[in-house]
């Protein structure tokens, strides 16, 4: 009955989603920025950041989330995060090798330590969590008018 | 080696789902289960035995680990998997907007 | 560590950079995405003729990534036969971009063309330049997902049929590669190409390392398209854009299949007589199986298709040969065939953008109202079917001499029966399309615009004089060093170990 009129899942979904969708998202920000001390890391933190906005339209149907956060928007973030990552490879070529880790060591266990990887895996989460929602929205998005003949 | 000889006939089991099923998606779930059976026997060939996992703790020192190599390169094989995926279903679904069906017999006006 | 080796991430970095860049903001501005992809591709083929002279000082040059000395890192290499085809890559995509400009004019969302041509490029410069195996296979597969993406890129019907099955026959093909490598380390735990080859040195005849030369065969073999595996290139070729066309046949099939396969081959596992026997035994297959599938074709651009087989198979059969002589042979009729096939594909697309059909029966007597494509054309298929002075012949003739030298001459003459067939077949080609009264349906038809007319003739003034090659001067700067490396085969590991 009420499919009809509003799109999206019913009201206990709803409501259980707006507390969740920034749970997982902070639980997937956690796994990034502590990829170099627990095993995890860009791809994997980038994944569950994906996650939890693909379960914002599962639950409130696409157009009230692609009118807050629209395509082109997350085509950008995905540029930019490509484009950091290849930046921060160029400035390690200013400290003698392409990709070289030129930040300090620091001890090991620490959350400010080993040098540039804790930002290569931020740049790495943005473009993975870009584009695995862009793949989304684009197979969502799809419409199949059937030609014939 | 039992381990090994599994692992060659879930490769076998997505090839012949690649050879012999009609549905286009169908084929793209056998190479999805090939290609996991190789990386899964990518990861089993870097086991040694009694070895734990290659994580750094502060209070268990390293004695017998694991070959770490392996694991990171699936991690990277495992995303190439995704893009391929991906693409292969836009595909499939925008074959099916221009011929109407999903079968790959009838999809054959390429010929010569 | 050299110093001129601070060369070599430049030809990965720079078109990576640029398609991010153009996927960023190439959407907005008029005319970005062009510009971009012409000074990209101009830029690298001014690098990659630095490099032929950076290899003619140093012989070899090797880059360790991030400072970590190779075999824990990641090396990145540049030898002769590596630079030879990076020259032979970034001229033809430079081509191509120009030519691109003007084509593209009749697609929408150009924008990201450029993004997935400039992918491509980094993704088989990636594979030209990469030390160790993994590398090779994560750019391989980079540069072959985006060409799936390219040929469906008209999405019409028959586009996405052919580009859904390249791109099946592709991963299965990418599924085979990633076995063999999972094979190699397991018996010699390193990935470094260098190393390996140290490691299986005196364990050539060992079942292990056979099972995994028919593995690389198969997967290399597939993107290669040889026969027989070659089904999926006849349907995926003509489908794609004429710039794509282009890429794919003129560059991409060469560097993801033989380049890679000779690079295996060769410096890492060895080079036994029965591989020779496979290799030449294939490449003769190819090239019979190529030229007799084309003659019944009515499409123009699946005729070029099953043309490129048959031209593959030559580079096979000279490379396999495995003699000095051979090899030379092999890889200058790379050199020429990418030359070649890449512009005969431009005609091609030239022809469909003026009359808007490919089919030979329709097409006839274009020579008067489109006399650039007419001319280049000729130029083209002159060089490919194996006519004096042009380079084609040149090539031919060193394959065919290296067959009798070594006392296969079945296969020489196979050689000589292929090539004549060939000569009849684009013969009557260029009769069918150019020559001939114009019929009535094309008076109306114009020149194609500036700038496909200018790279069209860059690349045939290339292909007449392609020739002076094998001048001895010349020889020694471009030929010479690119069969050293075969030659010197597993002694690479000591060439590359021992520099650092």
């Amino acid at each position: 009955m009420s499919k009809e009129r509003t799109p999206g899942m019913s009201v206990i979904v709803k409501t259980v989603t707006r507390l969740t969708a920034w749970l997982i998202m902070l639980y997937g920000i956690n796994i990034v920025l502590h990829g170099h001390v627990s095993p995890g890391g860009g791809f994997a933190g980038g994944v569950i950041i994906a996650l939890s906005f693909i379960h914002l339209i599962l639950a409130y149907g696409k157009e009230m989330v692609l009118k807050k956060l629209s395509e082109g928007l997350v085509e950008v973030f995905e540029s930019t995060g490509a484009l950091v990552f290849l930046g921060i490879a160029l400035l390690g070529t200013t400290a003698g090798f392409f990709f070289k880790n030129f930040l300090p060591a620091g001890e090991p266990f620490h959350l400010f330590s080993a040098g540039t990887i804790p930002l290569s895996y931020i740049a790495i989460s943005l473009k993975v969590w870009a584009g695995l929602f862009a793949i989304f929205v684009a197979l969502v998005l799809l419409r199949i008018d059937k030609e014939q003949g | 080696m039992m381990i090994y000889l599994l692992t060659m006939v879930l490769f076998g089991v997505g090839i012949y789902g690649v050879l012999r099923q009609r549905n286009l998606i169908k084929m793209i779930l056998g190479i999805i289960i090939a290609e996991h059976a190789v990386l899964l026997f990518f990861i089993l060939v870097g086991y040694r035995l009694n070895g734990r996992a290659p994580i750094l703790s502060p209070d268990a020192p390293i004695t017998n680990m694991v070959d770490p190599l392996p694991q990171a390169l699936v991690l990277t094989a495992i995303v190439i998997g995704l893009g391929t995926t991906a693409l292969l279903i836009a595909l499939a679904m925008r074959l099916y907007g221009k011929y109407g069906t999903y079968d790959i017999a009838k999809i054959r006006e390429l010929r010569g | 560590m050299n110093q001129s080796a601070f060369l070599i991430p430049w030809f990965v970095v720079v078109p990576l950079a640029a398609a991010f860049v153009n996927s960023l903001i190439g959407g907005r501005i008029r005319g970005l995405p062009a510009l971009l992809a012409c000074l990209t591709t101009f830029s690298l083929l001014g690098l990659s003729l630095v490099a032929t002279q950076f290899v003619r000082i140093n012989t070899t040059l090797v880059y360790h990534v991030g400072g970590w000395k190779p075999p824990i890192g990641i090396a990145m290499v540049l030898d002769g036969f590596t630079v030879f085809m990076l020259v032979t890559v970034n001229l033809v995509a430079f081509a191509i971009a120009v030519y691109a400009t003007d084509y593209m004019e009749r697609y929408t969302s150009k924008a990201m063309f450029y993004s997935l041509l400039l992918l491509m490029l980094s993704g088989m410069n990636g594979v030209i330049v990469a030390g160790d195996l993994f590398n090779l296979f994560v750019f391989l597969e980079i540069a072959a997902v985006a060409s799936y993406a390219l040929v469906a890129f008209g999405t019409e019907r028959h586009e996405l049929e052919a580009a859904f099955k390249y791109a099946v026959m592709g991963t299965v093909g990418s599924l085979f590669i990633l076995l063999g490598i999972v094979f190699l380390y397991s018996v010699t735990s390193t990935l470094n190409m260098a190393d390996m080859s140290l490691m299986l040195a005196g364990q050539r005849d060992h079942n292990l390392i056979l099972m995994v030369s028919v593995l690389f065969l198969m997967g290399f073999g597939l993107k290669a398209a040889l026969v027989p595996f070659h089904a999926w290139l006849p349907d995926a070729h003509p489908s794609a854009p004429a710039p794509i066309s282009a890429m794919l046949s003129g560059v991409l099939i060469k560097t993801l299949g033989v380049y890679a396969l000779c690079r295996i081959f060769y410096n890492v596992i060895g080079f036994t007589p029965m591989l020779s026997a496979i290799l030449m035994f294939l490449g003769t297959l190819s090239m019979v199986v190529g030229v007799l599938l084309a003659m019944g074709q009515r499409d123009l651009k699946r005729l070029l298709a099953y043309s490129s087989i048959s031209q593959v198979g030559y580079v096979f059969l000279g490379i396999g040969l495995g003699t000095p002589l051979g090899i030379v042979g092999g890889v200058f009729h790379l050199f020429n065939h990418s030359v070649s096939k890449s512009l005969l594909f431009l005609n091609s697309g030239a022809v469909e953008y003026a009359t808007g059909t490919r089919d030979l029966k329709v097409l006839g007597g274009l020579r008067e109202k489109m006399p650039i494509t007419g001319a280049t054309s000729f130029l083209a298929s002159m060089s490919i079917a194996g006519i004096p002075p042009f380079g084609g012949f040149w090539s031919k003739l060193l394959i065919i001499i290296a067959a009798v030298q070594a006392g296969y001459l079945g296969y020489a003459l196979w050689a000589v029966i292929v090539s004549v067939l060939t000569l009849a077949l684009f013969v009557t080609v260029f009769k069918d399309v150019f020559l001939g009264e114009p019929q009535h349906v094309w008076q109306g038809v114009k020149e194609v615009p500036g700038r496909m007319q200018v790279s069209m003739i860059v690349l045939a003034l290339l292909s007449m004089v392609s020739g002076l090659l094998l001048l001895p001067d010349v020889k020694e700067a471009f030929l010479r060093p690119a069969t050293a490396i075969f030659l010197e085969g597993t002694h690479y590991a000591q060439v590359i170990l021992g520099d650092i």
